[in-house]
């Protein structure tokens, strides 16, 4: 679990240029770390690559938080990590 | 052969006539690697043969625009062949000229789906990959038809037009990701479209070209060549009119 934890909060400080520290759980894409929409498309696609899954959209549009994206990548990877 | 295209991919669809057929030819010589489409296995294989003999690296490949899951196969194979486009001519198209009252739904339909639906749907699959590297260029062919509207062809200019407004939008959409997105719109050029008209009909024509000629395959390529270059980075949602003076925005 830590190791997904780490590994999506290092897709978010690349993707969104942010810092380390200010990537918290509870932080919001869009109100905490100042994504804009293409930001967290963008997010999104580096999510998949890093996790070798796919997010349909439905389902990307419910990922806000770095918690959320947390949550849905452990219940959604690939099971030979799990 | 080698040029200011160095390493890139250029897909162009429509690409075994006219203009599609100058558009893939003069990419390649300036060193895009091709992927020309055409509807039919001889169109592809003619592709493939024009490019060899050129020496210019590509293929042709056979894609019906209207065929969605063609087109995300197509799409995939390229990205897993690390050729994904990171230039894209939507040039395929086709005419059902009709006067509106005696057009049929199917002649709308298809127009519809093959020059306005194929561009939204290829520049989405396109666009991904473009995303992530940074870099994109999506020229869209459109026609002076769109702007100026013509008599008998109420489906085709409504998708030229549809396209223009298209561009604009995703023009915005990615601008930040120094993804252009623009159209080359031509006036009449000669191809075996236009060689189709009747001489009373092309006469009445050059009559409104201030320029006093028809245009050629070689006048869109090269309007289609400075919109895929790096150069033209900062010009982006724009339409690009190529035709002789004949409409002027």
């Amino acid at each position: 679990m830590d190791n997904v934890a780490e590994r999506v909060k290092k897709v978010v400080v690349e993707q969104l240029g942010v810092n380390e520290d200010e990537v918290t759980n509870e932080a919001s894409f869009v109100d905490d770390l100042g994504a804009d929409s293409l930001d967290t498309v963008e997010l999104v696609m580096a999510l998949e690559e890093e996790f070798d899954c796919e997010i349909p959209d439905e389902e990307a549009e419910k990922i806000a938080t770095v918690q959320q994206a947390i949550d849905y990548v452990s219940a959604h990877m690939p099971t030979k990590d799990a | 052969m080698g040029g200011a295209l160095n390493g890139q991919v250029a897909l162009v669809t429509g690409g075994n006539r006219g203009i599609g057929r100058e558009i893939a030819r003069v990419l390649g010589e300036q060193g895009a690697r091709i992927v020309a489409t055409a509807t039919t296995p001889e169109g592809a294989e003619r592709i493939s043969a024009d490019l060899a003999a050129q020496d210019i690296g590509g293929r042709g490949c056979v894609l019906d625009v209207t065929d969605d899951a063609a087109m995300s196969a197509l799409l995939t194979q390229m990205e897993k062949d690390h050729s994904a486009p990171t230039i894209l001519v939507n040039n395929a198209g086709i005419t059902r000229d009709q006067l509106l009252l005696r057009m049929k739904d199917e002649d709308w339909d298809a127009v519809i789906a093959t020059n306005l639906r194929a561009v939204y749907r290829l520049s989405k699959l396109c666009v991904r990959d473009m995303l992530k590297r940074h870099y994109g260029r999506i020229i869209n062919v459109t026609s002076v038809v769109g702007a100026m509207g013509n008599a008998g062809q109420s489906n085709y200019a409504a998708a030229k037009a549809g396209v223009a407004g298209f561009t604009r939008a995703m023009a915005r959409e990615v601008a930040a990701r120094q993804i252009t997105v623009n159209c080359v719109a031509p006036g009449f050029i000669r191809t075996d479209m236009t060689d189709g008209l009747n001489e009373a009909h092309r006469a009445a024509l050059m009559q409104q070209i201030p320029a006093g000629r028809l245009g050629t395959v070689a006048d869109v390529a090269a309007a289609v060549a400075y919109l895929a270059s790096p150069q033209s980075g900062y010009v982006t949602g724009q339409t690009l009119h190529v035709n002789g003076g004949l409409w002027m925005g």
